[in-house]
């Protein structure tokens, strides 16, 4: 891949910050955005803007298969068996919530069991926390190992007969993990369990193919894959979304309605109550055609060299501590630096222009079982480059100069 | 933008080397603080003596070098005043991190103004101002006996 040319289409590497060219290393918090995903925004409000669904005037059709062009995208580029297995909303979150909302009320009793891992994002923690809440379900956690991975054994583990749902994430957005999930998902399936996969950091980083995983559900962050922002996906197997209730109700996802009854859409209506995030969604056509046009195999290959030559730099660099050593790693590199906040840490690294995350990462109980309050975090994309995480590993040599002061 | 003015040598010093970092004994009013963006914690520990002077101060907590420092600074300034002019401290440094303002506190010595200077340089960092009020927040509400955790999200 020629990343100067990739670089060049996304506008904002011809931003300096504080006078520097800029070193983004948080594209696991939020990828940036190609000028062609721009464009179609702006094109879109500027001159085929309609709402969709319902009208029948020009602009509403030509908008309205703008809009299911791209549901139909989305399910060839994860591979779903059909396309009304593609709901649109408002996050990854939301997809989340729908799930552990509508499942959860329609399937989960007291005492029954939800199996997350102590990898999750709060996002695939606090939803089934409310269900904890009002239905007296019960979390168990698979636990992470010292290399910051989940492994099968470990769900395994933490399967009884009271399980009813396994919630884990595709690629941990602290450590760098990928999960088996194909394996999962046979296990849990050999015992009658539906899987859910928060992908958010899966989908933009690896090759999705929902036939072969089988899951039953896999929640997607749009703008975490060079997408708009207001817009994630979730896909669930068709039965699923038959079988269980709608989530929000309101106008697009009825059928008829009644003073003394209403009955629902059909898929994928159904769940897509209102109007939607229009514009983001036929504009995250373009990012799929961007990540096609690159080809997710590149894309891979190119951010596993980067997460590789990151490891090896910051190893090398005797005050970096990493966090975590998983087999199989995504493009994500945790790290502390004895003696120095991960605020501080990032505060100083800003002044050169370079973008990390510091923090927990929504990422409590994970850090509190490393017995850490933080840590530092660079994130790579399609972008990046080794320049930039030698400009990351002189930044973070720069910490230790201003702090050794003492 | 400036990080000399922001890591100065005193910030850094009390950020590694925090003073008062303890649980003051026979403490008679005390405060947690939480800053659940970043996860700093602190906890102030204040004994006051009949004539509502501070005898001791002193803080638990981890966080970033501005949030300890600065809770450093303020357990050792704070020691020895009277409750009303901690109050008036506490306001003092407030306007001047959040509204940048000059330092007013006609009372305090010429050492004392340049360890609360020395937490001016947060003002240009928005991001980071939080760091330097939690435990300012914290000792209010100390002082107030207020029994809630400052959270600050829910500040101004």
């Amino acid at each position: 891949m020629n990343i100067n040319k990739i670089k060049s289409e996304f506008p904002i590497f011809s931003k300096k910050v504080h006078n520097n060219d800029l070193v983004y290393l948080d594209s696991a918090n939020s990828s940036q955005k190609p000028l062609v995903v721009v464009d179609r925004i702006y094109d879109f409000y500027t001159k085929e803007f309609s709402n969709i669904g319902r009208s029948v005037h020009y602009l509403a059709v030509a908008a309205t298969n703008l809009y299911e062009n791209t549901r139909v995208s989305v399910q060839k580029h994860i591979n779903a068996k059909d396309k009304d297995e593609i709901v649109f909303t408002k996050g990854a979150t939301e997809a989340i919530n729908l799930v552990a909302n509508t499942y959860g009320n329609k399937n989960l009793n007291e005492g029954d069991e939800v199996l997350i891992t102590e990898l999750e994002h709060h996002s695939n923690y606090v939803p089934w926390h409310y269900l904890r809440k009002s239905k007296g379900v019960k979390i168990e956690f698979a636990e992470v190992n010292n290399d910051g991975e989940v492994t099968l054994e470990s769900i395994e583990k933490k399967i009884t007969s009271k399980t009813k749902m396994i919630a884990v994430t595709h690629l941990s957005n602290v450590t760098g993990a990928i999960l088996p999930i194909k394996e999962i998902t046979q296990l849990a399936h050999s015992k009658g369990i539906p899987v859910l996969v928060d992908g958010c950091q899966g989908a933009p980083h690896l090759n999705l193919d929902m036939q072969d995983l089988d899951c039953d559900f896999y929640a997607i962050s749009c703008h975490k894959m060079y997408g708009p922002t207001g817009l994630g996906i979730l896909y669930a197997k068709k039965k699923w979304l038959e079988e269980l209730p709608p989530y929000q109700g309101g106008g697009g996802m009825i059928g008829e309605v009644k003073k003394n009854d209403i009955s629902y859409g059909d898929l994928p209506n159904k769940y897509e109550a209102g109007t939607m995030a229009t514009a983001q969604v036929i504009a995250f056509e373009e990012s799929i055609k961007f990540l096609n046009k690159l080809g997710m195999q590149n894309i891979i290959k190119h951010e596993k060299e980067l997460m590789e030559y990151g490891r090896e730099t910051l190893m090398k660099n005797n005050s970096v501590k990493l966090i975590g050593n998983p087999k199989n790693q995504g493009a994500v590199l945790s790290f502390t630096i004895e003696g120095i906040h991960p605020h501080d840490i990032a505060t100083i690294l800003d002044e050169d222009g370079v973008a990390i995350r510091a923090g927990h990462h929504c990422c409590q109980v994970l850090h509190d079982k490393f017995g850490l309050p933080a840590t530092a975090r660079a994130s790579f994309g399609v972008y990046n480059t080794k320049d930039d995480i030698d400009k990351l590993n002189a930044s973070i040599n720069k910490c230790k100069k201003i702090f050794d002061k003492k | 933008m400036n990080l000399k003015e922001l890591y100065q040598e005193l910030i850094l010093d009390h950020g590694k080397n925090p003073r008062n970092l303890k649980k003051t004994e026979n403490f008679n009013k005390d405060a947690k603080g939480h800053n659940p963006l970043c996860g700093d914690k602190v906890h102030i520990y204040l004994k006051l003596n009949e004539n509502k002077k501070v005898e001791e101060a002193s803080f638990e907590g981890s966080g970033c070098a501005i949030s300890m420092a600065s809770a450093s600074i303020m357990t050792e300034l704070v020691k020895g005043k009277e409750v009303n002019d901690v109050k008036e401290l506490i306001k003092d440094f407030l306007e001047m991190i959040k509204e940048k303002n000059a330092l007013k506190s006609n009372n305090l010595s010429e050492d004392e103004k340049t360890k609360l200077m020395s937490l001016s340089g947060v003002q240009q960092y928005p991001m980071r101002v939080k760091c330097a009020t939690l435990s300012w927040h914290t000792l209010t509400s100390a002082i107030n006996n207020k029994k809630d955790e400052i959270n600050t999200e829910k500040l101004d």
